[in-house]
């Protein structure tokens, strides 16, 4: 149980900044993209008798460099992370089909193995979270610069396309790190609807990046003791807390400008 | 009239009167009020003061007698729509359904795009065309409802000068075969030299309007920017500077 | 082939989805709006597993959970950071519920594969039936917006002047979408749905140059795809090493992405090719 909680915490600091920059950026498609690929990966990794996470991080790398290479030009960025999203989907779907053995391993990926998890799974993460947070820290400031004012950062050199990529690396590789844990349908919970929450009650972007973390953690942590009260499943909690604390933000912003 | 917006009054205490026929430039950098004032005339945002009429009746939404042509047109370079189909939503392009193809109805666009002088073009793709090509569809769309007066927002902005200033002058004489009145938006008032007969500068929300001759001086105009401002003559160009540092308004 | 009563089935359902999701798909690439279409397509898709887990009728609960999501959507996001915030939000409560009933479903099914990516070759009757219906409803609805919808999204402020709220044609276009695919994917899944959403009509925007041109052109491509992806998938159960289909999903994705990536280079190539000639001139 104590596992549980702290692989969350990593997972809910890992995912606080990164997914701040997921909402500024309006990348939510890819990061849903990005964790559904993952999962086909995962599954041609036990196709191959190979440990999934090893698949899981290399579609997901893989994934980043499809949407990298096809959004250049970017007016299709969107039809183009969903169709690559659904092409690695149904490579996924063949894996299984392919799979002889009925693969229990891929399923956990599906939903997480937050309560069962171990001391060594815990390191791992622990490990990636602190290899993306790294590459954060170096990108942050002008990827923020790109974000508030795309044409200034390009008059004065940010290498845009490259900073698009090495974000959608920094994505994928949370997105490896958080599915073991939670789940690949459910990593996309904690990257979206809380970090946006405190976008708009945040006055600057370091206090928005604190907000998020501390979203997350409430809705992690918050999510494991109703889930071990209730029997219900913990991804599905979590998910319901996330999303509440957009709305939320949404209606206390709205009742405040009003 | 005033207009706010949310808690911030975007236009102070605005008032003139358009006579028919009349070529209006509307000066201002942005953040003045400019497309607030529009969107005002529009309909599409109510004064928190004040009244606006336009011959004679207020004013309304989706009125045809006034001809709009926006400020910002999405336009993707892969969009599947020719420059002539883009035209064509200035008959009826509010309407449910689709339009039936008709020669009476190919015939009212082909002569909107001749009046333009784009129909070497009109039938490219309009995401391929060059930016004062759009622009002269974008009018040429306005034109089909037949207004009587033209609101233009900016369509200098992505344009040289060379091609700006072809623009002004379509739109002058469209204006002047078809009796329309013109309030022509934009930051850089020397394009319209020629052919405007009044202008509104429009600073901060504040307005004043006039000739020319009337308006851009240093005294009215550091009164209505609220600060000193040095009114430069090049050759006959003119242009606005702030005070001591060169931040130079055209 | 065409002898197995279960692969007819599939080719009908397939040129259902394919039809109408091309026609819908072209409004949908032009608005951006891929992540929105996908996101309510699991939406009513969640709504109608829910709804027959609880007993209740399928297509209550999907469309009730779609034209929800639809609503929820349009109302929390007019800009493209918010819409992207909205959809995410909505996709992360429908995600939760999904992985709910998943849960419920998989304590007494063993294979939660099929319930994930769905199987077209056990197309049930009335699910079709259903879908014709809401299909061709749809149709009529898009005949019937076309106008204002298109001239909304290419022109969005010219439109407004002529009275045409951007609110409601976007709301009013994001509920039809949302019953529209949803009910596809109660027939054929979410995968092949989006897929056949997305794949086809941003293919054919790239190679026309008018939008009933792209919508005709679409509807063609996706009914290529499905009908290419079917009968592969039947043959695959004889390449070796034999025994074992591949599954549609597989090919329709494969084929969706190659229609967009090569309709793209194809755009590319001749804009250089025009360049090259203007060079030479």
């Amino acid at each position: 149980m104590q596992n549980a909680f702290l692989a969350s915490g990593a997972i809910a600091v890992l995912t606080g900044v990164v997914g701040i920059f997921v909402v500024l950026r309006a990348n939510s498609f890819a990061a849903h993209a990005l964790a559904q690929i993952s999962f086909a990966g995962a599954a041609g990794a036990v196709l191959l008798r190979l440990e999934p996470l090893w698949g899981l991080i290399a579609f997901a790398l893989a994934g980043a460099a499809g949407l990298g290479v096809l959004s250049v030009g970017g007016a299709r960025r969107d039809a183009a992370t969903a169709l690559v999203m659904t092409a690695a989907l149904g490579t996924g779907a063949l894996f299984l089909v392919l799979n002889n053995t009925y693969a229990t391993s891929v399923f956990s990926l599906l939903f997480g193995s937050i309560v069962g998890i171990s001391r060594s799974a815990v390191a791992g993460t622990a490990v990636l979270a602190l290899i993306t947070l790294a590459m954060l820290g170096a990108l942050f400031r002008p990827m923020l610069f790109a974000t508030v004012n795309l044409e200034g950062a390009r008059a004065r050199g940010v290498p845009l396309t490259r900073l698009n990529s090495a974000f959608l690396v920094c994505l994928a590789l949370a997105a490896a790190a958080t599915i073991p844990i939670v789940g690949s349908l459910l990593v996309f919970a904690l990257l979206v609807a809380p970090p946006a929450a405190a976008t708009l009650l945040a006055k600057n972007p370091l206090q928005a990046v604190v907000l998020a973390v501390v979203l997350n953690l409430t809705c992690s942590w918050g999510g494991i003791v109703i889930a071990y009260y209730t029997t219900l499943p913990v991804g599905f909690i979590i998910s319901v807390l996330a999303a509440s604390t957009y709305l939320a933000a949404r209606v206390y912003n709205e009742r405040v400008r009003a | 009239m005033s207009v706010r917006l949310g808690d911030r009054v975007v236009l102070h205490d605005i008032t003139f009167d358009v006579e028919a026929g009349e070529f209006i430039g509307i000066i201002g950098s942005n953040g003045a009020g400019k497309t607030t004032l529009l969107r005002t005339l529009l309909g599409l945002i109510r004064p928190s003061s004040g009244t606006v009429s336009i011959f004679g009746r207020p004013v309304r939404r989706g009125n045809r007698s006034i001809g709009y042509v926006a400020q910002r047109t999405v336009v993707d370079p892969d969009l599947p729509l020719r420059g002539s189909d883009y035209v064509s939503f200035g008959l009826d392009g509010e309407r449910w359904g689709f339009a039936l193809p008709s020669r009476a109805r190919s015939q009212e666009i082909a002569k909107a795009i001749e009046a333009v002088d784009a129909t070497d073009y009109a039938d490219k793709p309009i995401g391929s065309l060059s930016g004062g090509e759009q622009q002269r569809l974008f009018i040429a769309q306005v034109l089909l409802q037949q207004p009587k007066i033209l609101l233009l927002d900016e369509p200098l902005s992505n344009l040289d000068m060379r091609s700006g200033q072809e623009i002004v002058n379509l739109v002058a004489r469209l204006a002047r075969e078809r009796g329309m009145t013109v309030l022509f938006v934009t930051h850089d008032m020397n394009p319209l030299t020629g052919v405007m007969s009044r202008v509104l500068y429009l600073a901060s929300g504040h307005a004043v309007v006039g000739t020319v001759a009337d308006v851009v001086r240093e005294d009215v105009l550091s009164d209505l920017y609220g600060y000193h401002v040095d009114v430069v003559r090049v050759g006959d160009r003119v242009i606005v500077v702030a005070g001591d540092e060169s931040c130079a308004h055209p | 082939m065409l002898v197995d009563p279960e692969v007819r089935a599939a080719l009908i359902a397939g040129a259902v989805v394919a039809v109408l999701c091309g026609a819908i798909g072209v409004f949908v690439v032009m608005r951006r709006a891929s992540f929105a279409g996908h996101a309510i397509t699991d939406v009513g898709f969640t709504g109608g597993a829910g709804a027959t887990l609880a007993g209740v009728s399928p297509l209550g609960g999907l469309l009730t959970f779609s034209v929800l999501g639809s609503l929820l959507i349009s109302r929390l996001g007019d800009r493209v950071r918010e819409r992207d915030i909205a959809t995410g939000t909505v996709l992360t409560v429908a995600l939760g519920l999904g992985s709910l009933f998943l849960w419920i479903q998989t304590r007494y099914v063993s294979e939660p594969a099929s319930l994930l990516f769905g199987s077209i070759f056990a197309v049930q009757a009335e699910v079709l039936h259903v879908t014709i219906v809401i299909g061709s409803a749809a149709l009529i609805a898009l005949a019937v917006l076309y106008r204002p919808l298109l001239y909304s999204t290419i022109s969005p402020d010219s439109a407004e002047a002529r009275g045409v709220s951007p609110g409601f044609i976007g709301g009013a276009f994001l509920v039809l979408l949302g019953v529209a695919v949803a009910e596809a994917a109660q027939l054929v899944g979410v995968l092949l749905t989006t897929a056949l959403l997305v794949g086809p009509a941003s293919a054919a925007t790239y190679l026309t140059k008018r939008t009933s041109a792209a919508i005709a052109l679409s509807m063609a491509i996706g009914l290529a795809v499905i009908t290419l992806s079917i009968a592969l998938a039947y043959e695959s159960y004889y390449w070796p090493p034999g025994g074992k289909g591949w599954p549609v999903s597989f090919f329709v994705g494969a084929l969706s992405l190659a229609a967009f990536v090569a309709a793209r280079a194809e755009v590319r190539r001749r804009r250089l090719s025009v360049l090259i000639d203007e060079e030479a001139e």
